[in-house]
């Protein structure tokens, strides 16, 4: 995985409440085997009329907001099925960063051992950056994991909660699979001290 | 060990799977009793794991099934379900090949134990109280039913557990949802989750483990339960629990996997250690009275969208504030609906009974009461769709698979159906489905379609009318006491 550390990035609005992961990406695009070739089917169902043109109106596809790489959801972001395919989609999409109130647990966690960044800010922050993207879309922010800081065009700073395992994970581009399989030697003397309590390759 | 202080159920659970505690830099290792795997969310884990040259640590402790991407089409003359198209067959092709590769048991397609994940763990015994169990999908929260910490994981989780039977987790807060009383006859455990998530909201609990208690709960089959911990997620909370008793007890007694003997003895006299002490304390809580409850539908696209099937539905400008104002227009401009509309008596284009909300032998056996001797109103179409094939088999020995065909409603093959609409199974678009699903955001039954969320003796009411029903309506109480 690439280190994330800072960038800077345009921000595209999406002021929508409990934007799911269904939404993100529908369910009929989950029969790939791999991660790739999700970005195009991002937000599929909001983003293209039946016979698959782009509707104009969608944030998404305005001409303005073509290279965001942050976007501002509703609160509780994320929420719903458990696809890893929805962080995929939107890093397919170009998306660094999603900023929103909350997210939804699982979508969080997923995001965090992708590289997309779920940064969560404080309500009137949020509505100042969704205003912010629909009155001039250039609107850029930098994001700054060490300093777990977003810093607004006023050159406010506001910052942003992050566990210390995830920002180091993410920092140093290693993943968090390294660590569990490192305690290998823990994980067999916890095996040895809890019996079996069921097979399923018995019966 | 006497615990110092009194502990929650989850607490309990919690702590029993420590290989390595919390600490301010790092989260919680978590040992996992049992790791369930379908073919939608494994590939890419699989893959990681081969890039890697990693093994899985534990077979044994893993179990694959087919259930989202499967069709539910009946079988061909040489009994195999037809699989018709390519991308699913590619990756049900995957699986397989990935179960055999690393040793994996696999209920294949159309096989005697295959079925809805969520229904085949309870059904096989391998669900049980106290245990930890994870699967790529987020109605994991089912097992929670019997007091076992099971919740919803994506794919790079998938292949962490792979690899080494243990999470990653911060430790989660609890609620304790409490429902007193005792429903009333034709209120159900789908309502009893539906009120919940309403009352909530689907973000209310985020970042907790749900603990459901209260005579309303105690009283629920374990069907019930799992119908309620299954929707926990529905609420943001990635588990719901329900401290085990007899009830539990004397479900999992005797299936494949349950201990026998003295195990069993032993076994019991764990799980009787693990409902929440008294003054055991909980970080928020919530109480509904049961006597309030009465069947629950959505009318928006989310399931905190829901509201009694007598009410009306909700006017956006009579909402707190602006961006719920904004969410619930576009729901109702979604769905077709205005606001101060009655639902009761909409004509409706399907009525899905299935998914592992609302697809198991008791859900199949309400629905029956309702439809038999009974006919589908005309021009509807009813899928009855069973959650796996052990529970097929078993409607089909009870009759009831004559019921719903007799009725003219469809008697289907195992899975997901039409809960996920990614296997042929789906709305067109614009047509409105009564569903015993979990899941009413836009596009989830199939691009454009439109669903109300429902418990199955509503569903089956519907069906029988055509539009939408209370079912308190149908059926004399005789037929649902």
């Amino acid at each position: 995985m690439e280190p994330v550390t800072q960038f800077s990035g345009k921000i595209v609005a999406l002021p929508i409440n409990d934007i799911d992961t269904d939404q993100i990406i529908p369910a009929r695009y989950l029969k790939v085997t791999d991660k790739n070739g999700l970005g195009a089917a991002c937000f599929s169902d909001w983003r293209y009329h039946a016979d698959g043109s782009p509707k104009p109106d969608f944030p998404l596809n305005k001409p303005e907001h073509q290279g965001a790489a942050i976007l501002v959801g509703g609160h509780n972001f994320g929420c719903g099925s458990s696809r890893e395919h929805a962080p995929w989609a939107l890093m397919g999409a170009g998306f660094k960063a999603v900023i929103s109130t909350y997210f939804a647990d699982i979508f969080r966690n997923n995001s965090l051992k992708n590289g997309l960044l779920p940064v969560i800010v404080d309500e009137e922050t949020h509505r100042q950056l969704i205003s912010l993207a629909q009155e001039d879309p250039n609107t850029s922010v930098t994001v700054d994991l060490a300093s777990q800081t977003v810093t607004l065009p006023d050159g406010r700073q506001v910052t942003f909660p992050i566990d210390g395992f995830s920002k180091h994970c993410l920092l140093n581009g290693v993943d968090q699979l390294g660590y569990v399989l490192s305690l290998d030697a823990q994980i067999g003397a916890y095996e040895e001290a809890n019996p079996q309590r069921v097979s399923t390759v018995a019966v | 060990m006497t615990p110092s202080s009194p502990e929650t159920l989850f607490e309990k659970v919690w702590n029993e799977h420590l290989v390595r505690p919390q600490t301010d830099d790092l989260p919680a290792v978590l040992y996992i009793d049992l790791h369930l795997v379908h073919e939608v969310t494994s590939p890419q884990a699989f893959t990681q794991l081969r890039e890697r040259g990693l093994k899985v640590r534990r077979p044994d402790r893993t179990l694959a099934t087919m259930d989202h991407s499967t069709p539910t089409t009946p079988r061909g003359p040489d009994g195999v379900i037809p699989v018709v198209d390519q991308m699913a067959a590619a990756q049900l092709d995957v699986m397989r090949k990935n179960c055999a590769d690393f040793g994996i048991r696999l209920f294949d397609l159309g096989t005697r134990n295959q079925g809805i994940v969520h229904v085949i763990g309870p059904e096989q015994g391998l669900t049980q109280p106290g245990m930890t169990i994870v699967c790529g999908d987020s109605h994991t929260s089912t097992h929670g039913a019997f007091g076992a910490l099971a919740f919803g994981i994506g794919t790079s989780e998938v292949a962490m557990v792979l690899a080494t039977q243990c999470l990653l987790q911060n430790k989660p807060k609890t609620m304790a949802v409490r429902v007193n009383g005792k429903l009333d006859p034709g209120v159900t455990a789908k309502d009893i989750i539906l009120g919940i998530i309403a009352k909530i909201g689907v973000g209310g609990g985020t970042g907790y483990v749900f603990e459901y208690m209260g005579d309303a709960i105690r009283g629920l089959s374990m069907e019930g339960r799992m119908t309620i911990c299954n929707m926990s997620i529905e609420g943001g909370a990635r588990a719901g629990m329900i401290a085990p008793d007899e009830t539990t007890f004397d479900y999992v007694f005797g299936k494949p996997h349950a201990p026998a003997g003295v195990a069993w003895d032993e076994a019991v006299t764990h799980w009787r250690t693990l409902p929440t002490d008294d003054g055991a304390a909980f970080d928020a809580e919530v109480t509904l009275e049961a006597h309030e409850l009465v069947p629950m539908i959505t009318y928006g696209t989310n399931p905190g969208m829901g509201m009694p099937i007598t009410a009306r539905v909700p006017d956006p400008d009579r909402t707190r504030d602006v961006s719920e104002k904004l969410a619930l227009d576009k729901a109702l401009t979604y769905m077709g609906l205005q606001p101060g509309e009655q639902l009761l008596g909409k004509p409706v284009d399907v009525v899905f009974i299935g998914s592992c909300t609302n697809s198991r032998i008791g859900d199949l056996r309400e629905a029956a009461k309702i439809m038999r001797g009974r006919t589908v109103a005309d021009g509807l179409r009813v899928m009855v769709v069973p959650g796996s094939q052990q529970v097929k088999a078993q409607a089909e020995a009870e009759g009831l698979d004559r019921v719903f065909r007799e009725a003219g409603a469809e008697w289907r093959e195992a899975g997901c159906s039409m809960c996920i609409a990614m296997n042929g199974d789906q709305l067109e678009p614009g047509q409105y489905a009564v569903s015993t699903s979990n899941r009413n955001f836009e596009g989830r039954q199939g691009k454009g379609g439109r669903t109300f969320l429902a418990s199955p003796l509503t569903a089956a009411a519907t069906a029988i009318t055509g539009v939408i029903t209370d079912p308190r309506q149908v059926v004399g109480e005789r037929e649902y006491a």
